[in-house]
């Protein structure tokens, strides 16, 4: 590859032709602070709309400041990136940023996790020195899952960068102009009315508080604290290996013992695993694909783990709703278990149950009202924590949350296997589903379970796996915008997969919406999936239809996979909805 | 803004047939957007939202990309238009010469502020930027008429000219029935 030199500071360089001055810079360590600008290094995923200045530097010969951000090198440019001129318009230029901004950072949701507060710290803005007019917006509440607050966007667009080119849904675009502009819907219609999916991306990648989950923590707070309600807690497979990130645990370390008895200590009354319902899922969604197959039925089946997924084919491919998996997800198949088989058990009214996920999703919120998994009018599921919102959770209570004893997980929904925990990373619902469908369709043992073909982080993955005489044809998609290109190979037959798993976020759920905010590293996003193998490789029972207590609740209550009851309880179905 | 609440407009389909013939006879559809658009209120008058969503689903283009834009110029209307349209020249000379109160004056008039339409759908007001007739400020247009030289009290007598030529127009179908 070509080169160039380049003088950044004093110091020369030689990087390739085609590096930005940001990036040339990085590689003599000089920082130059940003806020626009986002680079999801490995994920194809770069936001480069130079809009905010703050990344401006001084370049010799050119009489005005340059972003560095979007600014190429060539041969023999000289840059300073730390000059009294470049110093002080990156002040200015947050200043005004900050002109047109609620300063409320005290009661922001997003306070000590706000890029624009960090910068205006780390640039010395001591006073603001513009007043004037602020641009006045209402607050979207719309929807159960995400809060757009159009007064706290500085027009980054990153959000639209996620929203239209990684995920290809096209909800958020700049609309407007001038002092009025600002990024939201078509018709400046509320959220809840448009097709977004609820994926949460947008929230992962805004700077600052325009975009936000909804909280749900007071009303959680306030279950545990009522007399008469029995709360039990399910934790998703994702979490246990990012929870820690908020307590200064290092990305990548597994704390599921931390986190069963930092429930118990908040005072849950049953602490349980959404890993126990992924099994269960994994044995409706085997046999799903096993009688598809024997049944020259609809192929290739897709996952429907993931409600960001299930919107995203109901609003952009209402013609294509036979072909998903009519299982419900784990967090919903684990709900409907607690209210009829738990409840049962433990001999309690279903409605004095609440049952309280923790999920890496805001879509998780949205998917627990879906009124067609309902049983008798009960919601499976009725209150859905992001991680982050637990993580504030647990602080608020003092948990001092790495120090905490190791705990287990309560039965009867508690056991799990390692099949479950992969569930929490892209590739691995598909792996754990083969491990029992190779299992079901030969009868014979299978001595290794790690499928590796299907593991990586790339956005589109596919891999033959042998099952006896068959040969299974296997699609992976993370990201929506992956996903839409496997879709639009099945609408014109060209698809010659069996099964494909789809999930909406890069990474699957370790990159969830309502994970602790990555703020751009994407090694953190590799350290969670490697920590997701390695819990896997730890466990002893490693195949989902292994899982005892599963095994149990049919055995007692279910009957068969894919039986009747379990399609009353576990499954589900579709409708098309408008694409706006 | 709620779904429900938002205007639905049946579209003709004779319009929508001429929009189609011209969508179709171009060949890059995408990045011909915009002049698409100006087509469509051509055709329709005004950019209702079922002509957005109509675009945004023949382009297989986000409807809020289509109404980002839409929204982003001021050319593009997204109400219907008045009869006559009042473009109000604020430029730097017209705006010199009092352009300002020329303006307030057409507005209390009407009884509507900038960019809407009268109640009796006769006139739409907007402000616009100079439109070139300087010599003649404050000046503005009705549809292709330059008005120039304009004060408080002319704004008035050219107002009435209208609603009168309205009337006699109105008068005349009647007896005509």
């Amino acid at each position: 590859m070509e080169t160039v030199k380049v003088t950044i500071n004093d110091i020369e360089v030689e990087v390739n032709a085609n590096s930005t001055i940001l990036e040339a810079a990085k590689m003599v360590d000089i920082q130059i602070p940003t806020l626009c600008y986002l680079n999801l290094e490995g994920f194809d995923i770069a936001n480069q709309t130079a809009s905010c200045r703050v990344c401006v530097v001084e370049v010799e010969g050119r009489p005005a400041l340059v972003p560095s951000c979007a600014e190429i090198v060539t041969d023999g440019m000289v840059v300073r990136t730390d000059s009294p001129k470049a110093i002080a318009a990156r002040r200015t230029n947050v200043e005004l940023l900050l002109s047109n901004h609620p300063k409320e950072c005290l009661t922001c949701s997003k306070n000590l996790e706000c890029e624009l507060q960090e910068l205006a710290q780390r640039l010395g803005v001591m006073e603001i020195s513009y007043e004037g007019e602020r641009m006045l917006h209402e607050i979207d509440h719309s929807s159960l899952s995400l809060v757009k607050d159009p007064e706290k966007c500085i027009m980054c667009r990153r959000c639209e960068t996620m929203c239209n080119e990684v995920q290809t849904c096209g909800i958020l675009s700049a609309v407007s102009r001038g002092f009025a502009a600002h990024v939201g819907p078509a018709f400046h219609l509320n959220m809840v009315d448009t097709s977004c999916t609820f994926c949460g991306q947008c929230v992962a990648v805004c700077p600052t508080g325009a975009l936000t989950e909804v909280n749900n923590v007071r009303s959680v707070v306030a279950a545990l604290n009522d007399p008469t309600k029995h709360v039990v807690a399910q934790v998703a497979p994702a979490i246990r290996v990012a929870i820690g990130e908020m307590f200064d645990m290092d990305p990548g370390t597994i704390s599921t013992g931390q986190l069963a008895t930092s429930l118990r200590r908040l005072g849950f009354d049953g602490v349980f695993d959404t890993d126990f319902a992924a099994d269960l899922t994994i044995l409706e969604e085997a046999s799903e694909l096993v009688h598809r197959l024997e049944n020259n039925g609809r192929l290739p089946i897709l996952t429907s783990c993931c409600p960001a997924w299930v919107r995203f084919i109901e609003h952009q491919f209402p013609d294509l709703l036979d072909i998903p998996s009519t299982c419900k997800s784990p967090q919903m198949m684990f709900g409907a278990i607690a209210k009829t088989y738990y409840a049962k058990k433990v001999g309690l009214d279903p409605k004095d149950i609440v049952v309280v996920s923790i999920m890496p999703c805001l879509a998780k919120k949205t998917e627990a009202a879906r009124e067609e998994m309902d049983i008798d009018h009960m919601h499976n599921v009725d209150l859905v924590l992001t991680t982050r919102e637990f993580g504030a959770m647990l602080k608020e209570a003092g948990t001092n949350f790495a120090h905490l004893p190791v705990g287990e997980f309560d039965s009867i929904l508690g056991e799990s296997t390692g099949a479950a925990v992969i569930f929490g990373t892209t590739g691995g619902v598909i792996e754990a589903a083969v491990r029992t469908a190779y299992e079901w369709i030969t009868g014979d043992e299978l001595e290794n379970v790690e499928f590796k073909q299907l593991r990586g982080l790339e956005g589109i993955r596919s891999a033959t796996v042998e099952i006896g005489d068959k040969s299974l044809n296997i699609g992976i998609a993370h990201g929506l915008g992956n996903a839409r290109k496997l879709l639009e190979e099945i609408r014109e037959g060209k698809s010659n997969y069996h099964a494909i798993e789809i999930m909406a976020c890069p990474g699957g759920c370790i990159g969830g919406g309502g994970q602790p905010y990555h703020h751009g590293d994407m090694e953190i996003l590799r350290k969670r999936q490697e920590a997701i193998y390695r819990e896997d490789a730890g466990m002893k029972v490693r195949k989902s239809h292994k899982n005892q207590e599963v095994l149990k609740l049919y055995e007692e209550f279910l009957g068969e996979p894919y039986g009747d009851r379990a399609h009353k309880l576990l499954h589900t179905h579709y409708s098309p909805k408008e694409r706006i | 803004m709620e779904r429900s609440k938002l205007a639905k407009v049946k579209l003709p389909k004779e319009k929508l047939v001429e929009l189609d013939a011209f969508i179709d006879s171009l060949e890059d559809k995408e990045g011909l957007l915009i002049h698409i658009l100006h087509k469509a209120q051509e055709i329709f008058g005004y950019l209702s939202l079922e002509v957005q969503l109509y675009i945004s689903k023949r382009l297989d283009i986000p409807a809020a990309k289509v109404f980002g834009v839409v929204s982003f110029y001021s050319y593009f209307t997204q109400e219907p238009r008045g009869k006559h349209t009042i473009s109000m020249c604020m430029g730097t000379a017209c705006f010199v010469k009092g352009s300002e109160q020329i303006l307030e004056t057409f507005c209390n008039e009407l009884g509507v502020k900038s960019g809407e339409t009268s109640k009796d759908g006769l006139f739409t007001i907007k402000d616009v930027r100079c439109i070139g007739a300087c010599g003649l400020a404050p000046v503005a247009m009705i549809d292709d008429k330059v008005y120039g030289h304009l004060t408080v009290e002319s704004v008035k007598e050219i107002l009435d000219e209208y609603r009168k030529e309205e009337q006699n127009e109105n008068q005349h179908s009647e007896s005509v029935i």
